[in-house]
């Protein structure tokens, strides 16, 4: 009698590529089931989330909205996965990178747009690169492992902002738990008017492009990547491992602290309590799902914000939650990672 | 009356014969040794024994009744308990969860119970250790006592120690055997495998020697020496090597003087180790593996640090040196672990600049045409079966360390430390790499080859230094050695 027996066997290369591709149909069939509980009709809950948000010219604006810091922190988080160094603390970086930009906003008065925009971009990459900063360094120094330090990071930007925003910060006017607006110098001018597409859309892309060159064209990109896959390898090869993942630690963070300014600077124009709502825990699907390549990430974050836009739209055409979105972003990262996983073995037949 | 008796055993590893008709049998209350060489066969043998492998050929008897131990469970159940090399206890367990580990019997555990048995096996055995300590906060030897005690615990009659001497230091030897002695008295049977011929000696009651997977012989400790178990362990009289006259050499390149250092568990590897390396010669380290030949060239590679001595390559001083200075200073470095030290996720054109991107740029950015180029020529020079896009890691064994060999010896190097560089070659890569070395000493490179294969040693060294225990034991020249005189110096004896 033939039995089956499932044995090791890695799948080839171009497999690989596909398997994001694979995951999205999988994903669509294992959300089915929610919305079937919830009453309401699969196909038309799919084409509200998928569809609809890319028929008004509105919405499709406000898609690449959604996405600009999704591509931002998905950038962070890949750039440092490509060295082996798995920054989960993308969302604090950010929050560090909006306390900037609040920061710079209310103390830059009367600056002029020109000087006041690379300030505010300067200042939320540094602010991001800070709080990057004691995870790589006790990584470095005392191989604490920084998966723990940066989520704890998280935690700790969380209550700063809280403090800030209850106690100094508070905005003297209506007295609600904000910042003062920023000043309009510090303000990402629109991309299109009256929508709230800005400046940052066009930061995301450059970053896209600045860290694909980098990892993939220059040696300190080799460098990393040689680290990232083996670090025992670039050690013996004379790659001051310690130096390297050091920057790329921080160059991750600094990236991440962008996304933050770009939600201050051209979205909200203070500094909020939700001012990310997890955005950086976002970028760690989204870079995830673009295989670690800048040009995957993009694309991935495309994607999500899509999902994003169309929950909303779901929602108020269906009365289906809006959680629905999280739903279907959360059962794609766990589709696509078993997919990577299954994907290195095999199922066949034996006598 | 014997506990175990397996006859004509073999198994097969795809095309290695790693057991091959081997009949082995212990008394009751008998300290027996399984010697061998690496690779001899000795730890094959015996996970067959526990169950852990399946013989393709040949029987098992248990107190001389036939027996089936399809896995570990039936061993156990048998009265058959194995201490391997690396523990399998459970550090954030106490010693008294651990004995109980495995058992399956029945849902809830009554602790204090448990640790009450414990002590009082403890006692009985003589092996002292306290059921409530954690085991992250033992020490390696009590460590080992406690999984002697388990498998005690679980009414073991026969002990399998797999090299338990490797990890202990002498002191903990010490008690170890004294305890195997009292255990010997109340009736246990001992199977101790090891490589060291002086502990055997001390120990055991009867000695196995295996060597390339068959039975060399078993003897009485009364009725053998030191010397005729070494023959038996090495087991050639002469290499089939015909050896010329002395070679011309130069001055001392790489000069060794007395370092110093611990290995990754904290316990000293080298123990004032001196060595010259002349320029025109290879000169051999033989060894049993496990004797610091690991450290001593991780130290020489700059990827493992001396805590005192000093290491000089010509008059530059590279005591503890980076990687990136000791490859300028001009040594070439064919690590032990090829898989460890190319990056398989890169292509063969990527791992053959990786330590020397800098000579491989154009205006800031990688010169993708040249590192192309650098991968075509080595490919064609060093006759690697692979395009310069591959991926590393879909190369033969044989391949991947042309490609090291290639990134070395590209760099023209004075002096190249070669550890085990044919280890897992097919005959052809083997005979290829071992002619590339000949030619670097030849083109007066300094070569330091560490190698357990002591054929290799004696076809291509012009002198043979023998390390044991962190020690250099002595140093011959390729015509006084014989395979006799090494065999006693790798087990630690002054020829």
């Amino acid at each position: 009698m033939p039995k089956l027996k499932i044995e090791r066997a890695p799948a080839p290369v171009w497999m690989r590529t596909l398997i994001p591709i694979i995951a999205i149909p999988v994903t669509f069939l294992i959300t089915s089931i929610f919305i079937l509980l919830d009453g309401a009709n699969p196909f038309t809950a799919f084409y509200h989330l998928l569809i609809s948000p890319l028929a008004g010219k509105y919405s499709a604006i406000e898609v690449l909205v959604k996405s600009t810091p999704l591509m931002l922190t998905g950038v962070a988080v890949a750039f440092a996965f490509n060295s082996g160094y798995w920054n989960i603390g993308a969302e604090g970086q950010l929050y560090a990178g909006a306390i900037a930009a609040a920061w710079l906003g209310m103390i830059l008065k009367d600056v002029s747009p020109i000087l006041g925009i690379p300030l505010v971009i300067l200042g939320g990459f540094a602010a991001g690169m800070l709080w990057a900063l004691p995870s790589a360094i006790l990584k470095v120094k005392l191989k604490v492992d920084e998966v723990v330090t940066t989520l704890l990071m998280n935690s700790i930007v969380l209550y700063v902002t809280s403090f800030l925003l209850n106690g100094p910060w508070r905005d003297p006017v209506s007295m609600w738990p904000q910042s003062p607006e920023i000043s309009q110098g510090t303000e990402y001018f629109k991309l299109i008017p009256r929508t709230r597409l800005h400046f940052g859309f066009i930061i995301a892309l450059l970053v896209i492009m600045v860290t694909w060159f980098v990892i993939k064209r220059t040696s300190f990109g080799l460098q990393m990547r040689a680290i990232g896959l083996s670090k025992e390898a670039a050690h013996f090869a004379g790659i001051k491992v310690n130096k390297t993942m050091l920057l790329v630690a921080l160059i991750s963070g600094g990236i991440a602290g962008l996304a933050g300014a770009g939600e201050v600077a051209g979205i909200h124009f203070h500094l909020i309590d939700a001012i990310s709502d997890g955005l950086g825990y976002t970028g760690i699907i989204i870079a995830t799902l673009g295989g670690l390549h800048p040009f995957g990430v993009g694309l991935a974050a495309l994607f999500l914000g899509l999902i994003d836009t169309g929950a909303q739209t779901v929602s108020r055409a269906m009365g289906v939650p809006v959680y629905l979105g999280d739903v279907v972003q959360s059962t794609l990262l766990l589709v696509t990672l078993s997919l990577f996983v299954l994907q290195n073995f095999r199922i066949r037949r034996v006598k | 009356m014997y506990s175990i008796q397996m006859k004509g055993i073999v198994k097969r590893f795809a095309d290695l014969v790693a057991s091959d008709h081997v009949d082995f049998s212990l008394k009751a209350g008998e300290i027996h040794a399984l010697l061998g060489e690496n690779g001899a066969g000795k730890t094959t043998l015996m996970r067959i024994l526990y169950g852990l492998y399946h013989a393709d050929q040949g029987e098992i008897l248990v107190n001389e009744k036939t027996a089936q131990i399809r896995s570990p469970k039936d061993a156990i159940q048998l009265g058959i308990g194995m201490v391997t090399q690396h523990f399998t206890l459970v550090p954030t367990l106490t010693v008294a969860e651990n004995m109980v580990l495995g058992e399956t019997g029945s849902i809830t555990i009554n602790l204090p119970d448990v640790e009450k048995k414990v002590a009082e096996a403890s006692e009985r055995f003589g092996i002292p250790v306290k059921p409530q300590a954690l085991i992250k906060h033992l020490s390696v030897g009590e460590r080992q006592r406690v999984e002697i005690l388990k498998a005690l615990y679980h009414d073991a009659r026969v002990l399998i120690l797999d090299e338990p001497t490797a990890v202990l230091v002498p002191q903990e030897v010490s008690v170890l055997f004294e305890a195997l002695l009292r255990l010997q008295k109340q009736g246990l049977s001992v199977i101790f495998i090891s490589h060291h011929l002086n502990e055997v000696m001390e120990i055991c009651d009867r000695i196995t020697v295996l060597r390339d997977g068959k039975l060399a012989g078993t003897v009485k400790k009364a009725d053998t020496n030191l010397k005729q178990l070494a023959n038996m362990m090495v087991g050639r009289e002469n290499f089939g090597v015909t050896r010329q006259g002395p070679r011309e050499r130069g001055a001392a390149e790489l000069r060794v003087e007395k370092i110093n250092a611990i290995d990754k568990k904290g316990l000293p590897a080298l123990k004032d180790v001196s060595l010259e390396v002349h320029q025109g010669e290879i000169l051999g380290l033989a060894g049993v593996s496990g004797n610091g030949q690991t450290e001593l060239s991780a130290v020489l590679c700059g990827t493992h640090r001396v805590t005192s001595g000093k290491v000089q390559v010509g008059d530059k001083d590279l005591t503890n040196a980076e990687p990136a200075e000791v490859w300028k200073a001009g040594v070439g470095r064919i690590p032990e672990d090829r898989h460890a030290n190319l990056v398989g996720e890169l292509t063969v054109a990527e791992n053959l600049v990786l330590d020397q991107i800098d000579g491989f740029l154009k205006n800031g950015m990688l010169d993708k045409k040249k590192i192309e180029q650098n991968a075509n020529t080595l490919i064609k020079e060093f006759q690697i079966k692979a395009s310069a896009s591959d991926h590393l890691r879909t190369l033969s064994g044989g391949n991947m360390q042309k490609v090291m060999l290639a990134r070395t010896l590209s760099l023209k190097p004075r002096v190249v430390i070669a550890s085990q560089p044919t280890r897992g070659l097919d005959v052809g890569a083997t005979d290829y790499v071992r002619t590339k070395l000949l030619e670097q000493r030849d083109s007066g490179a300094a070569v330091l080859l560490l190698s357990e294969d002591l054929e290799e040693i004696m076809a291509l060294s012009d002198r043979i230094a023998v390390i044991y225990s962190g020690r250099i034991v002595g140093t011959l020249s390729a015509q006084e050695a014989t395979a006799e005189k090494l065999g006693l110096m790798m087990a630690g004896l002054e020829a």
